[in-house]
């Protein structure tokens, strides 16, 4: 079977965001004081072909492990978004 | 002694760490293809180059971390050859796993590329034999992910261990925050591994590593390289 994937990657709790504090300054700096706590982040949008639903999600954690992710410093969700048949 | 040098596609410093090896310190050298399955009999010590590997794609190293030439970076490390990663080679260990921790974006948010000095902490190794401690180098960086990252337990066992072969210091040898140009932990600059054959740094030892650039600093790690060579 053909499953879809999303997969976002952060930044791990305690690990310095410049990006998001930098974004989140320039946004202080015009009219958005009220957003905070600007994180980023990637994401990722792939298929993979899987007998089923579990076995997709593991073949995903595994490629995220691996290389898809940096587990050092990063976290990523994965959601299996749709079942297109096989 | 035999150099070897990686080219990954994205490669930029490896003509001038050929040259340094070749030419300043006078070795053997040659260059290992990133699609290479076999590292040629007689190479002493690995390159991985300065640059931008595959583009920098998803994060720095980590694609070329599973170029063909890798696996047999790693098999040689293991059974004990020396293997250097200068600024892009740095990250590419790192995502390897040959040497712990991670190189973050810097804390500036902007590339830097400018003359620093590094203060050198330990001269037991075969990377730094020809140095003292306390030594300071001045040597150029280029990056814009030089911050190195590591948890507290891994940045204790560096330190206690000795690891930790240079810091970001002043031109005094102090080393404090206003010289760390990347926001690295402790002022990290190069760190070796626990068997002390793997040597990862962000600065460039060879672009001032010829007297012509003014500065020659960098020669004293392949200098320190090829004694360790000599004496065996």
């Amino acid at each position: 079977m053909k499953f879809s994937s999303e997969i976002t990657i952060t930044l791990r709790n305690g690990i310095l965001d410049v990006q998001g504090k930098t974004v989140e300054n320039a946004l202080h700096s015009i009219e958005f004081p009220m957003l905070t706590n600007i994180k980023m982040g990637k994401f990722i949008r792939l298929d993979v072909e899987a007998p089923d639903k579990e076995s997709a999600y593991s073949l995903i954690s595994d490629a995220c492990n691996k290389l898809i992710a940096n587990p050092i410093i990063e976290d990523y969700k994965i959601s299996i978004i749709e079942n297109q048949g096989s | 002694m035999k150099f070897g040098v990686v080219m990954f596609p994205g490669s930029n410093c490896d003509h001038d760490a050929f040259y340094a090896l070749s030419v300043n310190a006078g070795k053997d050298t040659t260059y290992l293809w990133h699609k290479d399955t076999v590292i040629p009999s007689g190479i002493d010590c690995i390159i991985l180059p300065g640059g931008f590997s595959y583009g920098d794609y998803l994060r720095c190293g980590a694609i070329a971390r599973f170029s063909p030439i890798m696996n047999e970076v790693i098999r040689f490390a293991n059974s004990g050859g020396y293997v250097m990663g200068i600024c892009n080679g740095f990250q590419v260990l790192t995502e390897a796993g040959l040497l712990p921790g991670t190189l973050l974006r810097n804390s500036s948010l902007s590339f830097v590329c400018k003359d620093i000095f590094l203060n050198v902490r330990n001269n037991n190794t075969a990377f730094t034999s020809l140095m003292q401690v306390g030594d300071v180098l001045r040597i150029p960086v280029a990056h814009g992910e030089g911050n190195y990252f590591a948890d507290t337990e891994t940045i204790n066992i560096l330190e206690s261990e000795n690891r930790v072969l240079f810091k970001y210091c002043a031109a005094d040898g102090a080393i404090n925050e206003e010289s760390n140009p990347n926001g690295s932990v402790n002022n990290i600059a190069g760190i070796i591994n626990e068997k002390r054959n793997v040597l990862g740094m962000m600065p460039h030892p060879e672009r001032y590593s010829d007297k012509m650039m003014g500065c020659s600093d960098g020669i004293a790690i392949f200098n320190s390289l090829s004694k360790q060579f000599e004496i065996i």
